[in-house]
């Protein structure tokens, strides 16, 4: 009810939020463009991803496998694993986005985890289409800004490693894992594929461990009745 | 590398924009959701766990574990995610410093 009744205020708190989550990303951004350089990856291509690819646990995952030394093209796969999660916030999104061709197309660059969370927990659709946009928007601008920032200081910094960015990655999965794992299925999933993957580590080639644990504990039990619940 | 990263791109997108474009009805299949729902789990867990644990084809405990489990207090203590990031690396640069 008060949504309609104070519609500036609304719009207000809704971007100072957009704002407030894109300073935050943007600090992880820095560590990104920082560790991806470290990884061996140039500026140009440490920024492709960022403007490109645009969505960071994909990135992360992506240079993670580059820095370890496996191919690109496992990278790829990887990326592209865990940006599916997107293609599901796109299904929760596109009923109260309401959005057609070329807007479509926009819109759909700017589906990630913040955006996502920040449209889905408004109370009314207004303010939660207008979340989306700010909150895409502001992330898309800070995250490059920060990327490139990072990816010059680190080329800046004698030895970046001793800063311990390394973690920042597997830090940061931690924090997006944390939400999925509020009941005991997804947490023997979680505990499963992480053994699986340690122990593929010896046998596959670089950059592949995750993929085959994720994929393999995924379909095992998702396709078992009634265990994941 | 560029091959990687352009294929990488393209998927991150095409995926988002499927969920923008299917129909709702495909998330009404049980088992869809199900495992829509457990991939990002897995994949997530397994990628801390290559990440922390193992460098290449070994398996290695180093000053990475330290800052993870770091992290995972943090994330028990309902740090926001900066705090849990920067927590992270401060521990693990801390630990490549004194040990």
């Amino acid at each position: 009810m008060e949504s309609v009744v104070d519609w500036p205020r609304q719009r207000a708190s809704v971007i100072r939020d957009a704002v407030g989550v894109g300073l935050a990303v943007g600090a992880l951004g820095i560590s990104f463009g920082a560790l991806s350089a470290v990884f061996g990856l140039s500026l140009v291509e440490t920024s492709a991803l960022s403007l490109l690819m645009f969505s960071g646990a994909s990135q992360f995952a992506f240079i993670g496998v580059i820095g370890a030394g496996g191919n690109p093209l496992a990278g790829a796969a990887v990326a592209a694993l865990l940006g599916s999660r997107n293609a599901l916030y796109g299904l929760n999104l596109s009923a109260l986005l309401g959005v057609h061709g070329p807007r479509r197309a926009l819109a759909a660059h700017l589906v990630l985890d913040e955006s996502s969370a920040m449209a889905i927990g408004r109370r009314d659709d207004r303010s939660a289409r207008l979340a989306f946009w700010a909150t895409g928007a502001s992330v898309f601008v800070l995250w490059n800004l920060a990327t490139l920032f990072g990816a010059w200081g680190a080329a800046a910094l004698p030895d970046p490693s001793a800063l311990g960015l390394d973690v920042a990655s597997p830090a940061a999965f931690i924090a997006l894992l944390a939400p999925r794992v509020r009941s005991r299925g997804p947490w023997v999933v979680a505990l499963a594929a992480g053994a699986v993957a340690l122990a593929a580590v010896p046998f596959v080639p670089i950059g592949t461990p995750a993929l085959v644990a994720a994929v393999g504990i995924a379909l095992v039990i998702g396709l078992l009745p009634e265990v994941a619940d | 590398m560029w091959l990687g990263l352009l294929l990488g791109a393209l998927a991150c997108y095409g995926l988002k924009l499927a969920g923008l474009s299917v129909p709702r009805r495909v998330l009404e299949n049980n088992r869809v959701r199900r495992i829509s729902a457990l991939l990002p789990v897995a994949l997530l867990a397994a990628l801390i766990a290559i990440q922390t644990f193992s460098s290449s084809h070994r398996l290695t405990l180093d000053a990475r574990s330290a800052g993870v489990l770091a992290a995972f207090t943090a994330v028990l203590l309902r740090a926001p995610f900066l705090v849990v990031v920067l927590v992270a690396a401060a521990t693990t640069a801390l630990v490549r410093h004194f040990v």
